[in-house]
Formats: C-alpha cells, sequence, structure tokens
C-alpha cells in the first residue's frame, strides 16, 4: 500500500478523534478518542520503519497509560460536573487564538523546508528492535540507567501519595459492640436485609418480631440509588392478613 | 516530485503538519478544560505529537537515535502518568473534586 493513503486516511480519523479532547463532554469520550489517536501513531511507527516503537506504543500507551487513566476515572467519579465560568476573561479565545496560530506558524514554515526522503530498509537490515537496543544499550546506557532510576522513584511517590495516613487506631468489632451496648443500642448485629420477609433480596428489608419492616437492614447505597423497595408494601400485607384471620 | 508516488516514502514534512496540529490541540486542550483528568490526557497528547517527529524524522535523516529518543520519551511519560494520576487521587481525596479552577478560587 502506498504511503499516502495511509497517512490520508489514519491522519484525519487521528485528528477527529484528538478533537474529542476538545469538544466530549464526558472524560471517558476523551479517553477512548485518545486510545484511537494511539493506535493511529502505532500505525504511523510501523509505516515510518519503527515496528519496535510502534508496538511498545501499543503496549504502553492504549494497554498501559490509558487503562490507567480509565482506573482513574473509575475512582474519582465518572460524573464529575465541569465548571464552564471563565475564571481568567476571554481565556477562551486566547487558548484558541494560541493554539491555531502555533500550527499555522509550525505547518507554514515547515512546509517550506525540504530534507532527505530517508529510509530505514538498509540499517533495519538486522531487525529494528536489534538496531534500537544496540544504541540504547551502547551510546545511551547512562540515560537508560537514569530512566531506571526514573520508574522506580515514581512508582514508590505514587504509593506514597495514594497512602492514607492512619490517624487514630481502626475501630474494630470488639470495639463497635462494646460501644453499643454502653449507649443502650441494640446490641447484635443489624439483621440481614430480606430475612423472614417474603423475598430473599437484598432490596427488601428484614421483618422483625412483629411484623415490622426493619429499614436499617437495607444497605444505604441502594437507598440513594432508588434500588431499594419500600418495606411498607410488605408489612401491609402481614397486617391484612393478620386482619382477615381475626 | 509527485506526492503519490507509490513507491518513495512520502514527505517527512506532512508527519511534521500532522503533529504540529496534535500537538496544539492537546495545548489547547490543556487551556481550556477544567477536568484535571483531561487536561493530563491533553498533556500526554502533546508528547506523542512531539514522538511523531521524532520517528519521522529519524527515517528521514536515516538514524535510530531518533527512534531512542521517542522510547525515552514513552519511558519519561509513563512515569508522569502514574506520578499525576497519583496526585489527582491525591487532590480528589482531600476536596472531593478534580476540577482546575477550584484551587484558584479558593485562594481568594
Amino acid at each position: 500500500m502506498p504511503e499516502w493513503v495511509l497517512f490520508w486516511t489514519v491522519g484525519p480519523i487521528m485528528v477527529a478523534a484528538s478533537l474529542t479532547l476538545l469538544f466530549a463532554r464526558k472524560a471517558v469520550h476523551v479517553a477512548a478518542g485518545i486510545v484511537v489517536v494511539m493506535v493511529g501513531l502505532a500505525a504511523f511507527y510501523i509505516q515510518m520503519e519503527a515496528p519496535f516503537l510502534g508496538l511498545v506504543q501499543i503496549i504502553v500507551y492504549t494497554g498501559a497509560v490509558m487503562m490507567l487513566f480509565l482506573f482513574v476515572l473509575m475512582l474519582v467519579g465518572v460524573d464529575q460536573r465541569e465548571s464552564l465560568k471563565e475564571t481568567i476573561s476571554a481565556q477562551r479565545w486566547i487558548a484558541f487564538f494560541g493554539a491555531a496560530g502555533f500550527a499555522t506558524l509550525v505547518s507554514t514554515t515547515v512546509l517550506r523546508v525540504t530534507i532527505p526522503h530517508g529510509s530505514l530498509t538498509a540499517t533495519n537490515n538486522a531487525g529494528n528492535p536489534n538496531v534500537v537496543a544496540n544504541e540504547i544499550f551502547s551510546n545511551f546506557v547512562l540515560v537508560m540507567e537514569i530512566l531506571g532510576l526514573l520508574l522506580i522513584t515514581a512508582a514508590v511517590g505514587a504509593i506514597v501519595l495514594t497512602q492514607v495516613p492512619k490517624l487514630a487506631p481502626p475501630r474494630t468489632q470488639r470495639v463497635r459492640s462494646e460501644e453499643r451496648v454502653k449507649h443502650h443500642l441494640n446490641p447484635v448485629n443489624k439483621p440481614m436485609p430480606g430475612v423472614y420477609a417474603r423475598h430473599n433480596a437484598l432490596d427488601i428489608p428484614a421483618l422483625g418480631p412483629d411484623g415490622k419492616a426493619i429499614e436499617s437492614s437495607v444497605s444505604r447505597v441502594l437507598k440513594a440509588r432508588h434500588q431499594a423497595k419500600d418495606g411498607t408494601q410488605w408489612r401491609a400485607g402481614i397486617e391484612d392478613k393478620e386482619a382477615g384471620d381475626a | 516530485m509527485n506526492p503519490f508516488d507509490p513507491v518513495l516514502p512520502m514527505n517527512p514534512m506532512n508527519y511534521v503538519v500532522l503533529a504540529s496540529i496534535l500537538f496544539s490541540i492537546g495545548a489547547a486542550a490543556v487551556l481550556l478544560r477544567r477536568n484535571a483528568i483531561i487536561a493530563f490526557m491533553g498533556v500526554e497528547l502533546m508528547l506523542n505529537a512531539s514522538n511523531l517527529v521524532f520517528v519521522a524524522f529519524s527515517r528521514s535523516l536515516n538514524q535510530v537515535t531518533g527512534q531512542v529518543f521517542a522510547f525515552l520519551v514513552m519511558v519519561v511519560a509513563a512515569a508522569e502518568v502514574v506520578v499525576g494520576l497519583a496526585i489527582i487521587v491525591a487532590v480528589f481525596r482531600s476536596r472531593q473534586s478534580i476540577s482546575l479552577d477550584e484551587p484558584a478560587e479558593m485562594k481568594g
């Protein structure tokens, strides 16, 4: 396949996908767009006789970095609203014209330059990874070792940054049950949801010995999501039945 | 010469122009978006655009050094992502928000 076919098909796709950075509302859509850009870049690397870099691009960027982004998106909440208030006046236009001006400046300048249309085919005779490895482990060996230090420091730094310091000793089950007894609360554990109810399900409150629903037995997460059933209908059924028996 | 020649390599400047477009889109995202994660992805896009230039020149000058540089940039970017995302998670823990504007608003 001639190179320009690849360039003029993948290039516009990449630019369109990268525009999600500016126009997509949800961060997940932006991440998907960036993944498309990364894969396109990998295709270009392989086309430009750098197959090793192309595969590293796919493994490191789409495989590791973007998945890390998605993990953090899941951690910090996918639906974070973005405020559109401008703290710096006309920041939008400054950013737009700055970016467009940079692209125009570089493009117009660069298109007037002619440089040789070289090819790495001869150099890559021994295999592209071999050539790159020879270069890295001969001329760049010190840089490589410093980068190893950097990676270890980054990993330790990430652990230190995300660690939650323990300010107080953890409250164990024993401590909590002793507190309950001290405060004259229900000394035993809360009943599981669905116990003695008609359906043994998580979203239905347990029934006490008096036939009343114990609302606190349903997880508050289900209540916040409006996925919990109201206990009244089940209680009403039992009371009606008792009334009928009497 | 014919830009659509099926055999000859393309003018490497095409790749440089594409990289400059991607770079400016990433820079605009860093300047415009308030969501810290999206701004961070803009930084990643800028790094990748520079990598594209490295690889394009590596081929046109017939030297592998450009590929080695691109590789080193990738390693540094990976380390940067790890630390940056850890900072975002730590900030989210302390203020329940990852908006980039909120720290500025809190300053006064």
